[in-house]
């Protein structure tokens, strides 16, 4: 494995909502440069987890570690202030304002006046939309008058732009066509090389195998088990995401 | 599958746009025009009829600007009406007394601290704002016809009315000095600085504000002590111009003032406003008082035109809105 110390690390982590128990002894290590795959049916408790390590949701028990240091996160700021980004499965996105709102929502830019630098939002996001080849019709458009993929691009690149130690995309290429879908992947290989470390839902196994340096597979709120993409293949991941033996 | 790289959308983005930004100037130039040809023979289009209108309208441009901010963050203020005869009986009161700094201090205080009690309700107690300023509404009605027990107190200190109603400085009226400054220094706050894209994009996404880093039960105490503030503001004006506060001050401008808001373009469920807007909306509800007086309809008449006027306002934001 990596060598350095993990970005991120989860130790027995519980999530109870009311009388439901929506994560329980929930443990994982996210090392720079590393994707790791979060996979399970509808309802595991995948989108519980991203919340909490994002700071939406505190955890009922347990704690969380960033780069050695244990925090406790009572709110997305912090999360954010540690250099964590998401993507979430709802996109969080302001869909009656501008695509370069959206990019910088919470963390404008201001000029001398102390006013809205939005000259620099436009031209960070047209240069980022470039870069990451997201196809829109401008900067200036409102996001709801993107498609469903064009959205999810905007979300993507927002967090591009701002992870420098973790990112957290929760189903990012549900709503993607083929090429798009491409796309994404090629992102997340080059956060790879950035040095950043990945965890990524998706209900597709081709693309848990083809990105994934570990595969955690939840099921019902339980940990089943961490295994090294390179060491499993697609019948153990399912008979443990299902809880099914496939003989 | 679905793909999403065409560009098809800009099209009716673009006209879409334009449709929805214009109808305030069109609507409003429609009106005017309107008076204008009706009523050219009983004064209309005087200067003097011209001016009064501007003049009349400002304590409800003042009332406007609060009320953008709040339903730009997805509220409503219905108290703003009460807000304005308490702050106009607490600055008569107390100039009365102890002059005119204290007056201003007592008009604006209580508006502000009606608007924090407001947006600390729906803020920190999470009660929704339409029941919060509905209670508050009636509340402080209450409180204002037992303050001074119904009666009008003038206000006789010739600065303050000067300053707050029938003063000018450089030849314009101090009233349009008031609209003016509010107007702009409101468009500013609204338009360019981050406070403004916070309470837009809480009205607009408050889950997806809140995963962004912004307070949102910040954003709701702040527009709704902004409305609150401005609401004692037009109370202050009020009672400038008229020289006197009484109970029933601001009683009938809710309706106005949410008409204003919503014919000038912002939206009733957040995310989308316009402050500019809004002054042009509150002009045109203003010509649209002025010119049914004039043209010599009933007071039921004139409540009838302008319900009507309000519900088609509140068609077309929803139709804008549910596209
Ligand atoms: N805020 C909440 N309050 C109460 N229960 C919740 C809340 N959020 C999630 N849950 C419950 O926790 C469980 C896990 O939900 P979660 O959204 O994490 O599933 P998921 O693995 O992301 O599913 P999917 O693949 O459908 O996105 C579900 O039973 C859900 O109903
Ligand atoms: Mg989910």
């Amino acid at each position: 494995m990596n060598a350095s110390a993990p970005i991120l690390q989860l130790q027995d982590i519980r999530k109870n909502f009311g009388g439901l128990t929506a994560i329980e002894n929930f443990s994982l290590e996210v090392f720079p440069g590393e994707i790791v795959a979060l996979v399970g049916d509808n309802g595991a408790g995948k989108s519980t987890l991203v919340k909490i390590i994002s700071g939406v949701h505190p955890p009922s028990s347990g704690t969380i570690t960033i780069e050695g240091k244990p925090v406790t996160m009572s709110n997305a700021t912090m999360g954010r202030a540690h250099g964590i980004e998401v993507v979430y499965q709802d996109l969080a996105l302001a869909d009656q304002q501008t695509v370069y709102m959206n990019m910088f929502l919470g963390r404008e830019p201001l000029n001398r006046l102390g006013l809205l630098d939005r000259r620099r939002m436009i031209d960070e996001t047209e240069k980022l939309v470039k870069e990451l080849d997201v196809r829109i019709p401008s900067a200036h458009a409102t996001i709801r008058d993107l498609s469903g993929g064009q959205r999810q691009g905007v979300a993507i690149a927002r967090a591009t732009h701002w992870a420098s130690k973790l990112i957290l995309l929760d189903e990012p290429t549900a709503a993607l066509g083929v090429a798009e879908t491409a796309k994404v992947e090629a992102i997340a290989q080059s956060l790879k090389q950035r040095n950043v470390g990945i965890l990524i839902i998706s209900h597709s196994l081709d693309q848990v195998f083809k990105l994934s340096d570990r595969i955690c597979v939840l099921r019902r709120g339980k940990q089943i088990g961490v295994r090294e993409t390179k060491k499993t293949d697609k019948n153990e991941i399912i008979a443990m995401i299902t809880g099914l033996q496939q003989q | 599958m679905t793909s999403a790289n065409t560009g098809t959308e800009v099209g009716s983005f673009a006209s879409r746009f334009n449709l929805q930004q214009y109808v305030v100037y069109l609507g409003f130039l429609a009106i005017f025009l309107f008076f204008a040809f009706m009523l050219k023979d009983s004064g209309f289009l005087t200067v003097r009829n011209l001016s009064n209108i501007v003049l009349q309208t400002a304590p409800v441009t003042i009332m406007a600007i609060g009320l953008v901010f709040v339903m730009s963050a997805g509220e409503i203020d219905l108290s703003i009406g009460s807000i304005v005869a308490v702050s106009a009986l607490a600055a008569a009161v107390t100039i009365a007394s102890y002059g005119m700094a204290a007056g201003i201090v007592a008009g604006l205080g209580a508006g502000i601290l009606i608007g924090l009690i407001n947006g600390a309700l729906v803020a920190y107690v999470k009660l929704p704002s339409f029941l919060v300023t509905l209670a508050t509404m009636g509340l402080f009605a209450g409180v204002s016809r037992s303050m001074t027990d119904l009666r009008s107190i003038s206000v006789t200190n010739e600065t303050f009315t000067g300053f707050f109603g029938s003063g000018s400085l450089l030849g314009v009226p101090s009233l349009i000095w008031w609209t003016v400054i509010a107007i702009a220094v409101g468009h500013l706050v609204y338009r360019e600085t981050r406070f403004g894209a916070h309470v837009l994009a809480t009205g607009d996404n408050a889950r997806a504000a809140s995963v962004s880093g912004i307070s949102v039960p910040k954003i709701r105490l702040a527009v709704l002590t902004i409305s609150g503030g401005l609401a004692g503001l037009a109370g202050l004006l009020y009672a400038g111009r008229l020289q006197a506060a009484k109970y029933t001050l601001g009683e009938t401008d809710l309706m106005t003032v949410i008409a204003a808001v919503i014919v000038g373009g912002t939206l009733l469920n957040g995310g989308k406003g316009s402050i500019v807007g809004a002054l042009v909306g509150s002009l045109m509800m203003g010509m649209l008082n002025n010119g049914l007086i004039l043209m010599g309809l009933s007071v039921s008449d004139q409540m009838i035109v302008r319900g009507l006027i309000i519900l088609t306002a509140v068609a077309v934001s929803l139709r804008d809105k549910s596209r």
